[in-house]
């Protein structure tokens, strides 16, 4: 177990060259001057020519890219394109745990509904419940949130004035209400579909059987049964549901005006940052990688069956 | 030939697999809504020379922002233009690029690559498995759209470079560009999946007394994958496609609604959802918005309800 998860940590470092060196060579060949952004009406070519040795933007492509790497291994991610003399890591820096605290309220939606719900559906298999259930969470776990955001928005706030169509305030204002609820839904689908899957799956089984046969009360096999083993590949769907939550947050963000990283990335593309995209490329690709290794180890250590070569 | 045993499925006497299949399919219900659905939407697109009443562009400036009515059944737009017509458009367009996505992107790269990995193995098997983890260690809309925002400025110069060369006119004017890029962005990422699950196929699949025979025979590589292993390999290949076109169905409009895919005034659902998703027109105008919104959700339900059908029916193992 130990020698898998060194080895997928070291792969990691291979992973976060390859990754920043494609969006290197894409911003180096991309559309956008910096140095033109940057003197906006002062430029002039000799005024161009001194600011780009300055920033080191006359040299070679790879000798650019060693020299940041050297650096982001020291935690130096560069300055900012559009925001001069600020540094990357400032500028984001705020603005994750504004995307976390989102993140996370998404996800604690996504579980504390999906998982009853799954399992209200796999008690009542085959009822209207179940395929009212089942086919609500086929529409929405596939449903973009530019969809399901504007139709939110439309009823919910144009049209009932219940809550605040955009903005932040922080986790405990009724702003964070509606973005966390439209990210959270495609999870809270997901979710249920597999934990209705899963406690079939484990109804149909010899041990619930013979639970019930030794005269156990039922919220007993419920509970101490079935629902404990009906978990363990739910486990695997949070994890994955935390990619999803990540590729919402870019939609999600702009849609409702709130200041996390998805916003952030989905600006700087548009505003050609190549040092603040590249730094949030790196941390995307590296919260990936985590959260599905730590799915990897929770998957063992909730079924003690399964064993990682 | 396609060996039904290999798949599990009983085959009833001079009748094949997929007619077999094809029957149950429209049996269910939701398949036949799912198949109407999907019907309905892309062949309107697909004739929408013929079927939209108003040109796209086609503006009437004394009718702007009028609500449904018999003369725009869905309104008009902040210029006057046909909401209905608009829409049977924007889904020609999301039936180009979707279709063309998944044809180069995730059937030909996806199955071609699969294919090869599962049956060499080795050297081979592991390069092309480790390049898709790489595609797949990040969020793929962002790099989508970082291609998309970088890549298409170049190729617009390359494409009107080309036009001043020879002359050709209306490339860049129809649009053709934006296609290009979006799709190519696109299949960038629809491969690995599709690879994926090729390749665990094969990998059970060459085993096979029948894929030994074929070799014994003297089989080329190419005989043994297209028409020995393929074949045998395709129902879960049909699920995925179908629930992967509703996936690449929405990212175009993904692209599209953050503005660096296709360009107005040529319509894609997911500039027609731009317009009308901002407060001010939603509180006055919401016709502006709904259509597009209803039809991308119904669009992206029926794939995969026809995805969930086509499971039921071709992995009766899975059930």
């Amino acid at each position: 177990m130990l020698v898998y998860i060194v080895r997928r940590l070291l792969w990691l470092p291979v992973l976060l060259g390859a990754v920043t060196f494609v969006t290197f060579i894409l911003g180096y060949y991309g559309p956008g001057d910096p140095v033109q952004v940057r003197l906006g009406t002062r430029y002039t070519p000799e005024a161009a020519a001194r600011l780009r040795r300055e920033m080191g933007l006359d040299r070679p492509l790879l000798v650019q890219y060693a020299d940041y790497m050297r650096k982001a291994i020291r935690g130096d991610l560069g300055e900012s394109y559009t925001y001069p003399g600020r540094s990357v890591s400032s500028l984001i820096g705020k603005k994750i745990w504004v995307s976390a605290q989102l993140g996370f309220a998404a996800l604690l939606i996504g579980v504390s509904l999906g998982i009853p719900l799954g399992l209200l559906a796999a008690y009542r298999q085959g009822t209207w419940v179940d395929t009212a259930l089942v086919s609500s969470a086929l529409f929405f776990y596939s449903m973009p949130v530019f969809i399901t955001a504007p139709f939110l928005i439309l009823v919910l706030a144009v049209r009932l004035d219940l809550l605040p169509t955009a903005g932040w305030k922080g986790l405990f204002s009724p702003h964070i209400v509606m973005p966390a609820l439209v990210m959270g839904l495609p999870g809270i689908a997901g979710i249920a579909r597999l934990t209705r899957a899963a406690a079939l799956e484990v109804i149909g089984q010899d041990y619930i059987r013979t639970a019930r046969a030794k005269g156990l009360p039922e919220h007993l096999v419920q509970g101490r049964h079935v629902l404990r083993n009906a978990l363990i590949p739910v486990a695997t769907v949070v994890g994955l549901s935390l990619a999803g939550l990540v590729e919402g947050a870019f939609i999600t963000e702009t849609i409702f005006g709130i200041p996390g990283i998805g916003r952030l990335a989905v600006d700087s593309i548009f505003r050609r940052d190549y040092p603040v995209i590249t730094a949030l490329t790196m941390i995307f690709a590296v919260s990936f990688v985590l959260a599905n290794l730590l799915v990897d180890i929770l998957y063992a250590f909730l079924d003690p069956r399964i064993r990682y070569r | 030939m396609v060996k039904a045993q290999a798949v599990g499925i009983p085959v009833g006497k001079g009748e094949s697999l997929w007619l077999r299949s094809a029957r149950r399919l429209l049996r269910k219900p939701k398949a036949v809504f799912a198949l109407a659905v999907i019907t309905l939407l892309y062949g309107s697109g697909l004739f929408a020379h013929w079927v939209a009443p108003y040109g796209y562009n086609q503006q009437d400036l004394t009718a702007v922002r009028q609500p449904p009515s018999a003369r725009h059944w869905l309104g008009t737009d902040g210029v006057g233009r046909d909401i209905l017509s608009r829409l049977i458009y924007a889904l020609r367009t999301n039936l180009i690029i979707t279709a063309a996505s998944v044809l180069t992107g995730s059937l030909l790269l996806g199955v071609t690559l699969g294919l090869l990995a599962g049956y060499l193995g080795g050297r081979v098997d592991s390069a092309i498995m480790r390049i898709g983890e790489l595609f797949t260690a990040f969020p793929g809309i962002l790099l989508v759209i970082l291609i998309a925002a970088t890549v298409k400025p170049r190729v617009l110069e390359m494409v009107r470079d080309f036009e001043d060369a020879t002359g050709f006119r209306g490339l860049v004017r129809w649009g053709v560009v934006d296609y290009f890029v979006v799709f190519g962005a696109l299949s960038a990422f629809a491969w690995v999946g599709m690879a994926r699950l090729v390749r665990g196929q094969v990998l059970s699949l060459k085993e096979q007394p029948f894929v030994e025979a074929a070799r014994a025979a003297g089989a080329s590589l190419w005989r043994l994958l297209f028409v020995h292993i393929l074949p045998n390999a395709l129902p879960p290949v049909i699920v995925s496609v179908s629930m992967g076109l509703g996936a690449i169905a929405g990212a175009e409009v993904v692209l599209s609604w953050l503005g660096i895919g296709i360009q107005p005034p040529v319509p894609s659902l997911g500039n027609m959802i731009w317009e009308g998703q901002s407060i001010s027109v939603l509180q006055r105008w919401p016709h502006m918005l709904l259509p597009p919104v209803i039809t991308v959700a119904l669009l992206i339900f029926a794939w995969n309800l026809l995805g969930d059908a086509l499971n039921d029916v071709l992995n009766p193992k899975a059930r």
